[in-house]
């Protein structure tokens, strides 16, 4: 399911003045050795304004060493009406978890 | 999902309504079970437009915010005291930001939401149509106004609504630094000369009253405050709320030497909490009504900065156009 997304997944349905900047996601990695993650969204009229603009208001604070931005346009996301079919086969597979395993309980190392 | 029937058409659809009825099951179960409803989650039309209602007043509080502080960016007695009051702005202007592009996931544009501002038709709060003539009421902001917006945002962080939490999450952990700041420029002052003391008993004064009424109205006039209670939008009343602001205050007060201008201010014993004085809320919705000393003044300067602000936006769209037409030729060029 594809659609504009704001903040992870906003409607598509905004009617956005033809003359607006097009809106972006901002990703941040807050330190070395850490993942990008989702920080929010704002408005810019290009990639380079969107990662100058993300820099002034996601790490004022230095909470970054290396900003993302994505068109939020283009951004695929799944659908919350899919959400049962999706991740309900992971539900009943409890032996993925190694709690489920108990014969080795007292055994050292294990 | 969205309804495809025109207004006043009879909805004869069982399979639709079925279907709605799923959605709204799933929306109350979410809610009791004090989860987090996202963005693209079905949600009652009402719930969207309450929080489209209050995210957007809040921004726009952000935004106006910005002006009884800008008012003395020039004229901070230190040049240290100048980079943190412009520190302090641009958070604001930041946490207006956050606050529309969290508003915006529930399908309201930022530029409809500019509009409203500056058509006069959305509302902020009406504490920043007070005026601030003295050095002090940057104290007095950020101890009082900060202050109390604190004891309202930080329940705010468990709203029910995913984004509007996580921004003021972002928020609150900003903040912090506002009240702090505004409390020592109130100490400083408070321990200078009798005339700066005077100075900063005098914005207390007047910002006393004023933040106190930023809680809204007593809870039974208070026409929003259960349904938003029921969808665990607010976590506490008006009420509540504003009591705890005004335990905090007392020791604060003594703290900085200064006195609170209330003469029904005592200690209850019975209650637990300090009893405080009636507020003007004919004064409050006075300057809701627009006629505050600085509505007029806080408007017409956001539309100015708007309209000032034009032919920026304009030359960057006309930019990234002209880049986007060059990327394509020369992508044209290296393909052929």
């Amino acid at each position: 399911m594809s659609g504009s997304i704001g903040d992870g997944g906003a409607p598509a349905r905004s009617v956005v003045p033809e003359k607006a900047w097009p809106l972006w996601e901002v990703f941040i990695r807050p330190s070395r050795g850490l993942s990008h993650t989702h920080a929010g969204s704002l408005h810019a009229a290009d990639a380079t304004m969107a990662i100058a603009n993300a820099r002034d208001l996601y790490t004022r604070r230095a909470e970054g060493v290396s900003i993302w931005v994505v068109r939020s346009a283009d951004l695929v996301a799944s659908s919350p009406d899919e959400k049962d079919a999706l991740f309900d086969p992971a539900g009943d597979k409890i032996y993925r978890y190694p709690t489920f395993f108990t014969a080795s309980e007292g055994v050292p190392g294990l | 999902m969205e309804s495809t029937t025109p207004a006043g058409a009879p909805a004869a659809d069982p399979a639709r309504d079925a279907a709605r009825d799923t959605e709204s099951a799933e929306f109350d179960a979410v809610i009791a079970a004090d989860g987090r409803i996202e963005p693209r989650d079905a949600m009652p039309d009402a719930y969207r437009k309450t929080l489209v209602r209050q995210m957007s007043q809040h921004a726009n509080s952000e935004i106006i915010g910005m002006q009884p502080e800008g008012n003395w960016i020039t004229r901070a007695p230190s040049l240290m005291r100048k980079a943190i009051l412009m520190a302090k702005v641009q958070d604001e202007a930041g946490h207006g930001l956050y606050l529309y592009s969290a508003a915006e996931t529930l399908g309201t544009s930022r530029a409809e939401m500019t509009d409203a501002l500056l058509a006069g038709t959305a509302r902020y709060s009406s504490i920043f149509n007070y005026p601030t003539p003295t050095w002090a009421d940057m104290g007095a902001i950020g101890w009082l106004v900060d202050g109390a917006a604190i004891v309202n945002q930080v329940p705010l962080c468990r709203c029910s609504y995913g984004p509007y939490a996580r921004a003021m999450v972002r928020i609150c952990k900003e903040e912090s630094f506002h009240q702090r700041q505004g409390f020592e420029i109130l100490l400083t002052l408070s321990r200078g000369t009798t005339a700066q003391h005077e100075m900063a008993q005098d914005a207390v004064n007047r910002w006393y009253a004023p933040s106190l009424m930023m809680f809204g109205p007593p809870d039974a006039d208070s026409s929003h405050s259960a349904q938003s209670m029921a969808w665990k939008i607010k976590r506490f009343s008006n009420d509540e709320l504003r009591q705890r602001f005004v335990d905090m205050l007392v020791p604060q007060a003594e703290a900085l030497g200064l006195t609170l201008p209330d003469d029904g201010l005592r200690w209850n014993e019975q209650r637990g909490h300090y009893d405080y004085g009636d507020l003007d809320w004919a004064e409050f919705k006075a300057v809701l009504r627009g006629e505050g000393q600085c509505n007029a003044q806080r408007l017409a300067h956001r539309r100015r900065a708007h309209e000032d602000g034009a032919w920026v936006r304009d030359a960057a769209s006309a930019y990234a156009a002209k880049q986007a037409t060059k990327d394509a030729a020369r992508q044209e060029v290296s393909a052929a």
